[in-house]
């Protein structure tokens, strides 16, 4: 049962950053613009949010509040990180895939960059605990309590929070419904009235903000506060694109998605605590490669029935009717 | 009037023949590109630390014409990476997984080296050979995804990146024969397995370079005078009516990919077998799990040189000067990773710039016959211009 509750705990933070970031995608390509750059936009939210910790972490605030804050930081950062790519894809109706590449290989050098000159490492890495060793009142309700309000991080409920807020948005506002009308057929949402470039500038910059927060959420969750140009975000903003496409672009299957790769994620990187699985003694690389594996064999199956946005990744243009 | 207007049409006609050749276009939008990445790096130096900027920019722009051996030397696998992701594009696929590929050549290579006891003078032939062979089986694998079960290549390629990596890494780490654990690097192959140098001194520069722009013309020959090639960029302007029209648009897919796959693995190969500058030893590989970056650098390397071949040889030629400078950038101060944010800022531009350069150019026209014709006729050409430039859109898309 410990073990269960280990995996749990630690599949959570796990699953939120990768349901954030691919809800993020979602909204992104809803609006017809897909978006590679994930996981650039991710660790330039994540390295904001880290300096902007490691500036305030000893000034004796709350680390809730920090995290708090941090996670505005990171929202702001991705946003307008992810101008960048809206302006290249809409405006100059770039190849929203190189220019996300692009975006992608900025980054890293960048962090590289600027920490070995100012920081003399690799990245940053803040010193301030958000661990929750037990949530007051809730943590004491049996096996609930044990799941999911005991050795965990706050950022598990922000992101559910942010599931549902997503969710409304999406299938409840007026703006979903013209967001995935410009996905899908963007000259018939023109023809009634409805400003495609501002609604894809719109999508874009949601998934700026979820992708940063997301990225935050990683560096907090999984790396212990570290952000660094050499690792990254361990191709979590790919994985994240994986997961949006195993839900096919809807957020309760998104959920859904992110809980069974974060599984497989949580499991691959603890083998070693698990008797059954080590005493198996199998090289613990095959389980690491293990998520990446899943996600292909998972869109080997679904990718044939795809209900992809249909004018994803095609610049909008009005004469070409 | 009607005179003046009649030549000024003509002198317009030859202005617009030159400067809208395809060939033309290009290297104009690719200069862009590498000047605003300059620009750019320039830029963040100035933030970074401002007094050593110009001599950083010095560095950069002008420090590789001393090390031109290494120059070429460090070309060869971003080549190679290069002219398979431009490869791939001409038939409108975008092999981000040219990082995996050239990793699996890599080891493929390192593998033949190490393992296949064979004469010296073949030795390093099959060892290449060896590298291209795994680079084609990493190549297909996406090729067949799209083929068959219409998964993007663009993500099979990202996963099936990591899961190289890693089993390249367990791999290497896993054999006592290739791998020392106290060096966390691969041992120095035996000389048979290396590729001859070219005697250059101080440089590692080999026969490596020359395969690889041999190659690039042979893939030049492939693309304009076959059929295969043929079909291939007829595909990549419209796959339905390259379909329509007969061509086998799934046996393309893979065929194109498992070449594209070659092609890094041969990059990998030329990376890995390259004797190094000490006598006896050789490059070698440190497992650390990160992903290759020759193969992200090749596709900047193919975007500058618009995915044309011999474009292609020049752009790794030229990138790899860059980043020649950029290390050299690191005795003022700065770090060599200036260079990636230089190339990173390089593709951002390059995929947009040569919509920017027709809009440019139609700026800079407009004024130049506002100039030449008084107020009378402007008008008359604007509209003639705008259809122009909206031909040139459809163009360069």
């Amino acid at each position: 049962m410990n073990t269960i509750y280990y995996l749990i705990q630690n599949m959570l933070p796990v699953a939120i950053s990768l349901l954030l970031v691919a809800l993020g995608g979602m909204f992104s390509e809803t609006g017809g613009i897909v978006n590679i750059a994930l996981e650039g936009i991710m660790l330039f939210g994540a390295y904001f949010a880290a300096l902007f910790v490691y500036f305030v972490q000893d000034s004796g605030l709350n680390p809730q509040t920090i995290l708090l804050l941090g996670m505005l930081v990171a929202a702001i950062a991705g946003l307008a990180y992810s101008l960048l790519l809206a302006f290249a894809a809409i405006n100059m109706k770039a190849d929203q895939v190189i220019t996300g590449t692009s975006l992608n290989m900025m980054i890293p050098a960048a962090i590289l960059l600027f920490s070995k000159m100012f920081f003399f490492s690799d990245g940053i890495t803040t010193r301030i605990n958000f661990y929750i060793r037990k949530v007051p009142i809730l943590g004491d309700i049996p096996i609930i309590g044990n799941m999911f309000f005991q050795r965990t991080y706050l950022t598990v409920v922000i992101g559910f929070l942010i599931l549902i807020i997503a969710s409304l948005v999406f299938y409840k506002t007026k703006f979903g419904l013209r967001l995935r009308a410009c996905g899908e057929h963007p000259h018939a949402a023109d023809s009634v009235g409805i400003n495609v470039q501002k609604m894809r500038y719109a999508g874009t910059m949601i998934s700026g903000v979820l992708g940063g927060i997301g990225g935050f959420f990683y560096s907090v969750g999984i790396m212990d506060g570290n952000v660094n140009g050499h690792t990254g975000v361990a191709g979590f903003g790919f994985l994240a694109l994986a997961v949006m496409i195993f839900g096919q672009w809807r957020p309760g299957r998104i959920l859904f998605g992110a809980l069974f790769f974060a599984f497989l994620r949580t499991l691959a990187y603890s083998v070693s605590l698990i008797p059954f699985l080590y005493n198996l003694g199998i090289n613990q690389t095959y389980y690491r490669m293990m998520p990446y594996l899943a996600t292909m064999i998972v869109l080997a199956f679904t990718s044939k029935k795809s209900r992809a946005p249909k004018a994803e990744g095609i610049p909008y243009d009005k004469s070409s009717r | 009037m009607q005179d003046k207007n009649g030549l000024y049409k003509k002198r317009n006609l030859d202005f617009k023949s030159i400067t809208k050749s395809a060939g033309f276009t290009s290297l104009s939008s690719a200069l862009m590109a590498i000047f605003l990445g300059l620009v750019f790096g320039f830029f963040v130096m100035l933030f970074a630390s401002p007094p050593n900027a110009l001599a950083g920019l010095q560095y950069i722009i002008f420090g590789g014409f001393n090390r031109i051996g290494n120059v070429f030397y460090f070309a060869t696998p971003i080549l190679m990476t290069g002219l398979s992701v431009g490869f791939a594009f001409k038939m409108g696929l975008f092999n981000i997984g040219a990082s995996g590929q050239y990793t699996m050549g890599l080891f493929f290579a390192l593998f033949a080296g190490f393992m296949w006891d064979l004469p010296p003078g073949l030795h390093w032939i099959v060892s290449i050979l060896a590298g291209m062979l795994g680079g084609m089986l990493w190549g297909i694998i996406p090729g067949l995804f799209k083929a068959f079960l219409n998964v993007n290549e663009v993500i099979t390629s990202i996963m099936f990146n990591y899961i190289g990596m890693y089993l390249v890494d367990m791999m290497v780490q896993g054999s006592s024969i290739m791998y020392t654990a106290d060096k966390t690097r691969t041992k120095y192959l035996p000389q048979s397995a290396q590729i001859p140098s070219l005697g250059i001194p101080n440089s590692n520069v080999n026969l490596g370079i020359i395969f690889a722009i041999l190659i690039g013309i042979f893939l030049y020959i492939i693309l304009e005078k076959t059929i295969f090639g043929y079909e291939l960029k007829a595909t990549g302007y419209n796959k339905h009516a390259a379909e329509y029209a007969g061509m086998k648009g799934k046996t393309n897919i893979i065929l194109t990919m498992l070449i594209a796959g070659g092609l890094s693995g041969l990059g990998g190969a030329f990376f890995m077998l390259s004797p190094s500058g000490i006598a006896g030893s050789s490059m070698t590989y440190e497992p650390i799990n990160i992903i290759a970056a020759n193969g992200f650098t090749g596709i900047a390397v193919a975007l500058l040189g618009n995915s044309h071949p011999i474009g292609t040889i020049f752009s790794a030629i030229f990138i790899s000067h860059i980043q020649r400078g950029g290390t050299l950038a690191s005795l003022v101060g700065y770090k060599p990773e200036i260079i990636d944010l230089v190339i990173a800022v390089i593709i951002y531009f390059s995929a947009f710039a040569m919509i920017m350069n027709t809009t440019l150019a139609r700026i800079i026209e407009s004024r130049l016959e506002a100039k030449a014709n008084g107020s009378d006729d402007t008008v008359d050409n604007m509209v003639e211009d705008k259809k122009d430039s909206a031909d040139d859109m459809k163009g360069a898309e």
